[in-house]
């Protein structure tokens, strides 16, 4: 009797430990599609096994926008989730207003400071706080391309804009779409983001980061403009809205030759049963080899009152960084580790010359920020110039000056 | 029920009366039954339009914040040249949505109400586009509208070489898809709407006017119709409710593309003041918005419920 | 609307009604027919096979992933689940904005005092008001009262919204009433709730119809205030839909997006079958069944 009540007494003990240590994680995200799911997945088990409990709130759809009409009301009513998928600027912004907590502690435990290139971590600090964590690091310049159809045209891949255009009649009279791509302001701008890179690094940042009015209406933007309005030859008709992965479906089947997109396309590539080198080629996107266009997804803390909530808060950023987290999440979703001293082995040759030229780039100063995906400047100059970007390649009444005119005074106005 | 909110806003019929409890009581029923929904308005409608019109004030980015900076946020709304194509855009929209709907809910009721076998079967038809939300229909109409997928390639195939229906790719025309998938989800509920006011039309008056030797066509035009007016409204009402929040529609059927050409005021303040980070810039174009159409419908709702009372 | 022996010429004229009606019904239903064919074909045929070619052989595959199988952001358990919370907030939100509708009607339609055609006006307002303007107060306000992201403040904010339609849809169907009907009641003592339970409830269902169709639809397929409202396990079936579709593994499975979009409005569907038989003729005061 005496046994059995000792034993009561130490389930309940452990109970109550359990509980004392173990929290909630709230985690709003939009990593909904196959592979994003499985990884985040992973996460959520690891959370688990460690005591925690993961109540997963996705929101998918639109890139992310109904997700984050759902942050801010829960925000404004005081009860924001654990964590939140944020990236680029507006880590800054959500810091500024105060709502984010900070991981120093985690940072300092994980040695984050070493392994994370600085590009990385400066997106993920607010004031000097380490106050998001990166799951990844997405390049965005690159072509894909399949190979075959290039052959029964009797072209080379193009390694340059010009090259490019020139490949569009034999193309087309082989019964192939040069160019997949869908009509959507975010993929316009993708393709032209391309087109400004290889014109320099030097001139993009200027663009896209400095928001030098001058380097805007210039007349190397004039010139980028051009050269993308061209890019409407080697579409179809019909790509007004077309979803990014529909067009990639295009490639696949030989329909069209090849596509401007970021390495997430991968994985439709994957899905389909298609072997990297054989079936389809990456290479960096035309007059843009050795540059790297990054996009990095990260998962912001947000502050919370309960201390569980917050211990399980820090475990889950801990986890984040994980090695084996790291692994699965990028094999799944394209892209390659933010974290640095990573094992190679399991990653495919797309993903090994994206590791490879994301150092390279670092040295050589060639390493940007996407625009397209938020990360060289703010949500709010990003939409003024998807406006005037998609508008000028969809429109047939404006010339590229008009655009480029446009352009400076839409990103200074949202300045 | 609170009996404070009787001196609410009814304070001036208010009579000061020795009467028993009960009769008191009995007399402000009325009044009492209305008072909940009339505070939860001037809360959830009126403080909400107030609190949207201080936030236009605002320098407001990702979440309100109370800086106030003036009108400037309306001076740069009218530069906008894509807040110029999503106003134009409801008024081509909103025009043709509610005339087609109008014009075909009435027709339909009247042809559904000839005692047509199987009317139930129909009335179902058309009233189901309703039932099915636009995420998905969205997909349905993109793929008809698509030239490379649906009627042109159909037809084309048929043998009509040349046939040409490209609207959704053409940014001057697809505003005109619009119309069509919107009409197509709620011309059924307006039929629905004038079907049940045909149902209360008094019989009596229809045969009496029959009696008297009146056409059909005239009997419509003279006595059923203007019995119909109240419902009228009610459907213009749903449907200026419907045009100007259409937004699935548009995030479903266009994304607002071929570039912004097929933006709507909805959609353009959503996307500001949500994915954008520019909640004052939103603000201010729901303002915009609001003001607009409350310009064209006061004085209509002014004129429709001051008619009723003379007649 | 008598019945006098038809002649040729009207005998024409009722046939051209029902090529009318038909080619309406066929329009209406194009739409249907395409997410009905492709919810029953393969991925492969939809990929290989025109919009309105017929399947192969119908499999019924895609309805049963998308009811219990299919991955709804990182939970796999198709849209089953979210039926339950979505009527959890239909019914009582109908229910309730549909009757306070029906008595705000009566008031301003038959007990009319001063300043009550003014207030109906002031509440039409509230149609108007673009509902993404309202989110962020809305929130504010909910997490206040204690209702943030509950089933509870969700039905508070759809009968606050739709209270401006119901009342609109009752007050006009009451104004068309006879007037003696109301005034011989009073005039027999009858008071308030007694007229309304009575006289004028019995004679409101083609307007209840109405207004349940009306409230139901918009309420089933709301996907803003589902999304922002609602806790993370009570999201309505739209929320659960739009997750769905969005959620792809490698290629995109039109056929069961459809399935679950066309099992989603089911219950609308339904209610409308339902509801229709009460269309009926001949409910209004007195009118002689034509």
């Amino acid at each position: 009797m005496k046994t059995f009540k000792t034993c009561l007494t130490s389930i309940a003990l452990s109970i109550a430990c359990a509980t004392a240590s173990a929290g909630e994680v709230e985690v709003l995200h939009y990593w909904t599609s196959g592979g994003e799911a499985a990884a985040v997945n992973v996460l959520k088990q690891e959370m688990e096994a460690a005591g925690h409990t993961w109540t997963d709130f996705a929101v998918a759809g639109g890139g992310g926008e109904s997700a984050m009409t759902v942050l801010k009301s829960r925000a404004i009513s005081g009860n924001p989730p654990s964590a939140a998928q944020i990236k680029g600027l507006d880590i800054q912004e959500w810091g500024e207003l105060g709502f984010l907590t900070s991981l120093d502690d985690v940072a300092a435990a994980g040695k984050w400071d070493s392994l994370l290139p600085p590009v990385v971590s400066d997106v993920m600090k607010y004031d000097g706080h380490y106050v998001a964590v990166p799951v990844n690091v997405h390049r965005v310049n690159w072509l894909w391309a399949n190979p075959e159809a290039f052959k029964k045209a009797g072209v080379e891949i193009p390694t340059t804009w010009e090259e490019m255009i020139a490949s569009g009649p034999k193309l087309k009279a082989a019964g192939i779409i040069p160019l997949a791509h869908g009509g959507q302001a975010w993929q316009d701008a993708t393709t032209f983001e391309a087109i400004a890179l290889a014109e320099g690094a030097d001139f993009y940042r200027k663009a896209f980061v400095e928001h030098d009015e001058a380097t805007l209406k210039g007349p190397t933007m004039v010139k980028v403009l051009t050269t993308f309005k061209q890019m409407r030859d080697l579409i179809d008709a019909d790509s007004s809205g077309r979803d990014w992965n529909v067009a990639t479906s295009m490639v696949i089947n030989g329909q069209a030759a090849m596509q401007i997109m970021g390495d997430w396309a991968k994985g439709e590539f994957t899905a389909a049963g298609k072997e990297a080198g054989t079936d389809y080629v990456c290479v960096a996107a035309p007059g843009t080899a050795g540059m790297f266009t990054f996009n990095i997804d990260s998962l912001a803390m947000f502050t919370q009152s309960d201390d569980s909530r917050a211990q399980a808060q820090k475990d889950l950023a801990a986890m984040v960084m994980d090695p084996k987290f790291q692994e699965t999440f990028n094999l799944n979703k394209g892209s390659i580790p933010a974290r640095q001293g990573m094992d190679r082995t399991p990653f495919d040759a797309c993903a090994l010359a994206s590791m490879d030229d994301f150092t390279l780039s670092a040295e050589k100063g060639t390493l940007v920020p996407s625009m397209a995906h938020g990360m060289s400047t703010s949500s709010r100059v990003q939409g003024a110039i998807y406006d005037v970007v998609t508008n000028y390649f969809n429109a047939s009444d404006i010339t590229a000056e008009q655009a480029a005119e446009k352009l400076a005074r839409a990103v200074n106005a949202s300045l | 029920m609170n009996p404070k909110s009787l001196s609410l806003p009814e304070t001036g019929t208010v009579r000061p009366v020795t009467l028993r409890l009960q009769d008191r009581l009995a007399a402000q029923l009325p009044k009492l039954v209305l008072a909940p929904t009339v505070i939860v308005t001037l809360v959830a409608v009126y403080g909400y339009m107030i609190w949207t019109g201080l936030l236009s004030l605002t320098s407001s980015r990702i979440l309100p914040v109370w800086k106030f900076i003036g009108t400037d946020q309306y001076s740069k709304l009218l530069e906008n040249d894509r807040w110029g194509v999503a106003v134009e855009n409801l008024i081509i929209f909103g025009g043709l949505f509610i005339l087609i709907c109008l014009v075909l809910g009435v027709l339909m009721a009247i042809l559904l109400d000839q005692k047509i076998r199987a009317e139930g079967a129909l009335r179902t038809i058309y009233l189901y586009p309703m039932a099915i939300s636009f995420i998905v229909t969205g997909t349905a109409w993109k793929w008809l509208l698509n030239p490379g997928l649906g009627l042109q390639k159909t037809i084309r195939d048929w043998g009509f070489e040349s046939f040409t229906f490209d609207w959704l790719v053409n940014p001057d025309m697809v505003i005109y898809c619009l119309v069509i998938a919107a009409v197509w989800q709620s011309s059924g509920f307006v039929m629905a709407l004038f079907l049940a006011g045909l149902r209360g039309v008094d019989q009596e008056m229809v045969k009496a006017a029959q009696l008297d030797g009146a056409s059909m066509p005239m009997i419509y035009r003279r006595i059923i119709l203007p019995c119909l007016k109240p419902v009228f409204f009610s459907a213009f009402v749903i449907l200026s409710h419907i045009a100007i929040k259409s937004f699935d529609l548009v995030a479903a059927l266009t994304g607002g593309g071929p570039g912004y050409s097929s933006d709507l005021p909805a959609t353009f303040m959503y996307q500001h003041a949500f994915t954008r980070g520019q909640m004052g810039l939103g603000a201010a174009s729901a303002m915009l918005m609001l003001g607009g159409v409350l310009a064209i419908l006061v004085p209509y709702l002014y004129s429709e419920l001051r008619s009723k009372k003379n007649g | 609307m008598v019945k006098p022996q038809q002649t040729l010429s009207q005998q024409l004229l009722r046939y051209g009604l029902y090529a009318i009606l038909a080619v309406a019904a066929l329009v209406y239903l194009l739409p249907l027919w395409v997410m009905l064919l492709t919810s029953l074909k393969d991925v492969e045929e939809i990929r290989s096979g025109t919009l309105l070619s017929l399947p192969g052989s119908i499999n019924f595959d895609a309805w049963s992933k998308a009811w219990s199988g299919a991955c709804t952001g990182s939970t796999c358990e198709g849209i089953a689940p979210f039926f339950a919370n979505s009527f959890k907030i239909v019914i009582p939100a109908v229910l309730i904005s549909t009757l306070i509708g029906a008595l705000n009607g009566y008031v301003l339609s038959l007990w009319k005092f001063r300043g009550s055609e003014l207030l109906f006006g002031a509440m039409l307002v509230g149609c108007f008001i673009p509902f993404q303007v309202i989110l962020l107060p809305m929130a504010r306000m909910l997490a206040t009262l204690g209702l943030a992201n509950t089933t509870t403040g969700l039905v508070a904010v759809h009968v606050t919204y739709g209270v401006a339609f119901t009342t609109l849809f009752f007050r006009n169907f009451y104004v068309g009433l006879p007037k003696e009907l109301i005034a011989a009641a009073r005039l027999d003592g009858a008071g308030f709730f007694f007229i309304f339970r009575r006289v004028v409830l019995p004679l409101s269902t083609p307007i209840i119809v109405v207004c349940v169709i009306w409230q139901f639809t918009q309420i089933w397929n709301d996907f803003l205030f589902g999304v922002v409202f609602s806790g993370s396990d009570t999201q309505p079936v739209t929320v659960a839909l739009n997750n769905l579709v969005n959620t792809s593994f490698g290629g995109k499975e039109y056929n069961v997006d459809m399935a679950a979009a066309l099992m989603a409005a089911l219950p609308t569907l339904l209610v409308y079958v339902l509801a229709g038989k009460y269309f009926v003729r001949g409910l209004t005061a007195g009118a002689v069944k034509g």
